[in-house]
């Protein structure tokens, strides 16, 4: 370790993972640099429409984490920066960066969009893969963070001619700054992890697919673009050509993906399935006609926590069309701008097909950029340029102290790369452990002016020109002077700009002078404003929470331009609602639990004791409880990982490290009996040898795993021949001759996966044949095998198994649901397999010496234990995490996380990366030194109480308890996040949301509809 | 001289993670509609009681839309499957108390359908312009709710 260690950490790259990575770190008292090369954060997840399996509007469930990201005070945000290099050991780097001129001054736009209407020089929007236009002065897209133009220096008119300036010339808040220069700057960080994510393939080099040269054959992300409601097309589905709207659209697959042709990339990139299905299904919900839509696939790849349901939806209630067929070219109808599409059915024949539009499902792959930048930084690639990483320790790269996550890790969708980013953050945490909280900024102790002065509201009302944006419209004076005439409003006045930092210190002043206790600001919208204006009353004494807007802007001047009279009026109407609604506002009070510093961790497997060790790493103490007697679960019977490292000496290594490591204690033989508390402060009674005694911890992990389903068909159990894939590994260990002297082998793949009773994929079993199938023929070149298969599922890197298995002899032969194979032991005791060939269309007889079942992998008595922690589970058995896109270890039930084969089959890097994120969350809870409740929360009116628990099954949080002896309902203010629901649902609105109360809102109502 | 057109008066309760940010992003994007509607921002749109709809009813209201995230996309995960439930029973209640269910309007709006939310309030506007003015109510004290101290 170096001399110093520095309780800091730089992540590059501000997509998603991130963004993610950033957060936790930054909750877990970390400051974090974020650094991003564009003008702003988000990635590629802002530039998609929907996301699949839920159909997540993308910007709505990501635009809350930009938004934190840009707020938290631990985040510094680095836009329009470049790595340049990294010095340093582990623990103490040294980091230069170059920022690049935006030539705006961030601290003074306002983001009104004036100069960008007035600039005259348009431009082809990168942002909309160019399919629109945007100007040279921009702001990346309508919800960026942060949200502050830019200028394209490439294209702008002054830089480029020395003429123009218009945008300096409107600007109300002068804040073009054409002097601005690219800057160099060095930073000190304990860590680094790299989350620079993708580039989409360019197809342009499938020269019989005409992208380049046809506008009606576009990329699944142009079609996401297409599709968006901020694109370039306003969410009406129409084609580039001549924008009518299409009949019939078909995807292409595995463009620039599964190819060692047309490009070098003979990895599977493991989204594009899903994303074509999602483009389908969302294309057909905008179509205003009778949309055909044709997916042309090679295996249909579905492996993901409800994806294949999301596929059968997609074709038996949507009717998408799945033809399976590689497409080889696409012609052009020269008079229609329609596209033909030719290609061979599975029955052999030729036949042709029109559409109005082709999408490329394009791949992933890395960019040259990302590619420098990562040589610079002295990171061992692999062979397809994403990081070299081993599965036992799936975020940490060649240079120790830099971790990686997302897209460039490997090919992955946005679940795993959130999954991997908590991971990646969990192992800086650990590293950076004894230097936690030493660099980040502690919130100012202020003392709140006493509740007493609260009783008469004395309102103060700032009206906001917004330079001309509010006052071009709305007669601002008007709307100040009938604001002074209102009930308890004491002082008003106008502002050119009430956000700049001069009007906030006067703000204070006259909150002091005219001693105001309450505030209302009518400018622009609460959701970008609100924190600044609560900032600054509370620096003057305030509770934060006696401040309301007026939004007479984004909500009035700039909807109603042509109308001033009718928006002056609505502007005076929303004041006097604002100020109604503050005047019965009291001061929230928010207060402080404190919490226990440790982690329970249930399940002994992989997950669990990697998560063990990882909070472990962190500085919490652990307990660490498992049912059996031994530690290990189904590793314990489990070969190799899929690159063909063996698992038992990790096993091993991993079993002496929990062992051995001061904070952790392993119980095992041990079951959780009784679970109370709340997130910070659970108390688990565990029950061992018959004896009973109590844990307290501040988070819990679940990580209970899964069982190999045991089959009850295919003759297992009834003949020595028959295998699982557990089974055959543990053979060939043992018996290795034996199995070496077999001369035909036969795996039979989803064994009660995808079926009408068990409608999930279970993700690993086409990986663990075809490794097996290597395996045999590596024992015995000479024997025959055959897998019998539905779609092979090798995703990601392992594509390489099935194309070497291929090479090696291996014979892969689909089969329908309906004519499954037929297995039978013949009179000499053999097994003989019937499959109908999908070339030949006969049967084919194959003689079995190993029949091995791939069998699904299935949650027995989840049941129990989610009851004790209040969490849910799926229909299919799994815990049920809070988010399956952007929370995909968090329970819903804070302070409650899910890791492993418990939240849905996934290989062991999966399961490892998995159980480090778990620990990272369980982090974030940990390093704080109390939790705050209160503030908007709900509150009982106990008096008016009927206790008839209407409340109680409307609370998606677990909040809210039935206290049986008073025959009363009480939120537990810790658990509630405020949304009311209670409120809304009880009868006797004997619930208050503070800060949205009843009476507030029958007061905005009142005022809202009162005639002027 | 024209006739004077009847101006509505319209009342909408946006949840503040989607549809109220669905509003801010018309303007954003400049599309303007109607300026009859008042906007209400609650957390969500099971924040939205039967109550509050019918006490704006009495209070003249000439419509009422209620505003939230699509279904699957509530940032409190089900809320928006109560409001469904809610608006749907409110539906038959003022169809059974002789009122015109037309005055009240769900509408999913997400953060990316700046668009979407212009056209419903220009849409909903216009359809209550059609209907006029609501039938009167008896005048009605202002709500007492329970205070919480």
């Amino acid at each position: 370790m170096p001399k110093q260690i520095i309780g800091s950490v730089m992540v590059v790259g501000g997509g998603i993972a991130g963004v993610q990575a950033a957060l936790d770190l930054a909750e877990s008292n970390y400051l974090v640099h974020l650094v991003e090369k564009s003008e702003a954060i988000g990635g590629a997840m802002s530039a998609l429409d929907k996301t699949f399996p839920t159909n997540d509007c993308s910007m709505c469930i990501l635009s809350p984490k930009l938004v934190e990201c840009g707020r938290h005070p631990n985040v510094h945000i680095h836009t329009l920066t470049d790595v340049l290099d990294a010095s340093g050991e582990a623990g103490d780097f040294e980091v230069k960066l170059r920022c690049r001129a935006r030539y705006v001054d961030m601290e003074k736009c306002i983001a009104c969009g004036t100069c960008a209407e007035k600039c005259p020089k348009k431009v082809p929007d990168e942002y909309n893969r160019k399919l629109g236009m945007r100007k040279a002065i921009f702001v990346k897209y309508p919800q960026a963070v942060p949200l502050k133009y830019a200028i394209d220096r490439d294209h702008c008119i002054y830089f480029q001619k020395g003429k123009c300036r218009a945008c300096e010339k409107f600007c109300p808040a002068k804040a073009i700054k054409f002097e601005d220069r690219d800057r160099d700057l060095t930073l000190s960080v304990g860590s680094i992890i790299l989350a620079p994510g993708f580039e989409p393939f360019d197809p342009a080099v499938y020269d019989t697919y005409g992208y380049a040269r046809h506008p009606n054959v576009v990329t699944s992300m142009e079609f996401e673009r297409i599709l968006s409601a901020t694109g370039p097309y306003e969410g009406h589905l129409v084609r580039p050509s001549d924008r009518k709207e299409p009949a019939r659209i078909a995807w292409l697959q595995c463009v620039g993906s599964r190819d060692i042709h047309h490009c070098d990339n003979g990895y599977c990139s493991g989204v594009c399935c899903m994303a074509a299905i999602k483009e389908a299904v969302i294309a057909k919900e905008h179509s205003k006609i009778d949309l055909d839509t044709a997916v042309f696939f090679m295996d249909m790849r579905t492996p993901g926590k409800d994806f294949e349901k999301y596929f059968n939806r997609a074709r038996e209630e949507y009717g998408v069309r799945f033809i399976r067929s590689r497409v080889h070219t696409v012609v052009p109808d020269p008079g229609s701008e329609n596209l033909a599409i030719q290609y061979v059915t599975e029955a052999g024949d030729i036949t042709s097909e029109e559409y109005d539009l082709v999408v490329l499902s394009v791949g992933i792959e890395i960019s040259p950029e990302t590619s420098q930048l990562v040589q610079r930084l002295g990171i061992d690639l692999n062979e397809d340029g994403f990081t070299a990483t081993s599965p036992f320790t799936p975020v940490t790269t060649s240079r120790p102290g830099i971790f990686v996550c997302g897209a460039f890790q490997g090919p992955k969708d946005i679940p795993l790369s959130v999954m991997e980013a908590s991971a990646a953050a969990s192992e800086a945490a650990s590293l950076l452990a004894p230097v936690r909280g030493t660099l980040i900024e502690k919130p100012a102790e202020v003392n709140e002016v006493d509740l007493a002065e609260m009783a008469e509201p004395r309102v103060g009302v700032f009206v906001c020109h917004c330079g001309i944006n509010i006052g071009s419209v709305v007669d601002v004076s008007a709307v100040k002077e009938y604001a002074a005439t209102l009930p308890n409003v004491v002082h008003a006045e106008e502002n050119l700009f009430t956000c700049s930092q001069d009007t906030q210190e006067k703000m204070k002043e006259i909150i002091r002078e005219k001693r105001l206790n309450r505030v209302v600001v009518a400018s622009c919208s609460p959701r970008t404003h609100e924190p600044l204006f609560q900032h600054t009353i509370r620096g003057a004494g305030l509770n934060k929470y006696l401040f309301d807007m007026a939004n007479i802007r984004d909500q009035d001047s700039w909807v109603h331009q042509s109308e001033p009279a009718a928006a002056t009026q609505k502007a005076k109407d929303l004041v006097r609602m604002a100020v109604a609604k503050i005047g019965l506002q009291q001061p929230l009070t928010e207060l402080q639990l404190n919490i226990t510093k440790s982690g329970l961790v249930i399940g002994g497997g992989i997950a669990g004791m990697e998560a063990a060790l990882a909070l472990a790493a962190q500085g919490y103490p652990v307990t660490l409880v498992e049912r059996a007697e031994k530690l290990g679960g189904h590793a314990r019977k489990l070969l190799a990982v899929w690159d063909g490292e063996h698992v038992a000496p990790y096993l091993d290594d991993l079993i002496g490290r929990l062992g051995a490591h001061p904070l952790i204690t392993v119980r095992t033989g041990c079951q959780v009996k009784e679970v109370s508390g709340f997130v910070g402060n659970f108390h688990t009674v565990l029950e061992e040898n018959g004896g009973r005694h109590q844990v307290d911890h501040g988070a819990a992990i679940i990580a209970t795993g899964a069982e190999p389903y045991i089959p009850t068909e295919y003759l297992y159990g009834q003949s020595d021949r028959v295998y699982l894939n557990l089974d055959l590994d543990r053979a060939i260990h043992e018996h290795r001759q034996s199995i070496a002297n077999a001369r035909s082998a036969v795996f039979i793949q989803c064994v009660a996966s995808r079926i009408p009773e068990r409608p999930y994929c279970s993700r690993i079993c086409c990986t663990h044949s075809v490794q097996n199938a290597l395996c045999l023929k590596e024992l015995n070149p000479d024997m025959e095998v055959y897998v019998l298969y539905r779609d092979i599922r090798t995703f990601g890197f392992k594509e390489y198994l099935y194309k070497e298995a291929r090479a090696k002899g291996v014979i892969f032969i689909r089969y329908n649901l309906d004519r499954r194979p037929q297995v039978e032991l013949t009179a000499d005791g053999t097994i003989r397999v019937t499959v109908l060939d999908h070339v030949l269309q006969r049967p084919l007889a194959l003689h079995a010496d190993i029949l091995t079942l791939a069998g699904a992998l299935v949650v027995k008595d989840s049941q129990k234990l989610a009851k004790l922690f209040k969490v849910p589970v799926s229909a299919d058995g799994f815990f049920l995490e809070a988010h399956m896109k952007l929370r995909p270890v968090d329970f819903a039930t804070e302070g409650v996380f899910v890791a492993g084969l418990a939240h849905y089959p996934k290989a062991t890097e999966e399961c490892i990366a998995q159980a480090k994120a778990a620990a990272g969350r369980a982090g974030t809870v940990l390093a704080r030194d109390s939790i705050t409740a209160g503030g908007v929360v709900a509150v009982v009116n106990k008096p008016a109480c009927v206790g008839c628990q209407a409340c109680l099954n409307c609370c998606p949080f677990g909040a809210i308890s039935y206290l049986e002896q008073e025959q009363k309902c009480e939120v537990n203010q810790a658990l509630c996040k405020g949304c009311g629901t209670c409120a809304a649902t009880c009868p006797s609105e004997a619930i208050t949301l503070m800060g949205f109360s009843h009476l507030q809102l029958y007061a905005e109502i009142d005022e809202a509809l009162t005639l002027q | 001289m024209k006739d004077k057109i009847f101006e509505p008066r319209i009342l909408g309760f946006l949840c503040n993670w989607c549809s109220y940010a669905g509003a801010d992003l018309a303007g954003v994007s400049r599309l303007q509609y109607p300026p009859n509607i008042r906007i209400i921002r609650v957390m969500c749109s099971g924040t939205v009681s039967p109550h509050h709809i019918l006490h704006a009813f009495q209070r003249r209201a000439d419509g009422v839309l209620v505003a939230g995230c699509h279904i699957g996309d509530c940032h409190y995960l089900k809320g928006n499957y109560l409001t469904m439930k809610r608006m749907k029973f409110l539906e038959g209640l003022l169809r059974f108390a002789g009122y015109e269910p037309q005055r009240l309007h769900l509408e999913w709006i997400s953060a990316a359908e700046g668009g979407k939310f212009a056209d419903t309030v220009r849409e909903f506007t216009e359809r209550i312009r059609e209907l006029g003015p609501a039938p009167s109510f008896e005048a009605v004290p202002k709500a007492t709710a329970i205070k919480v101290t």
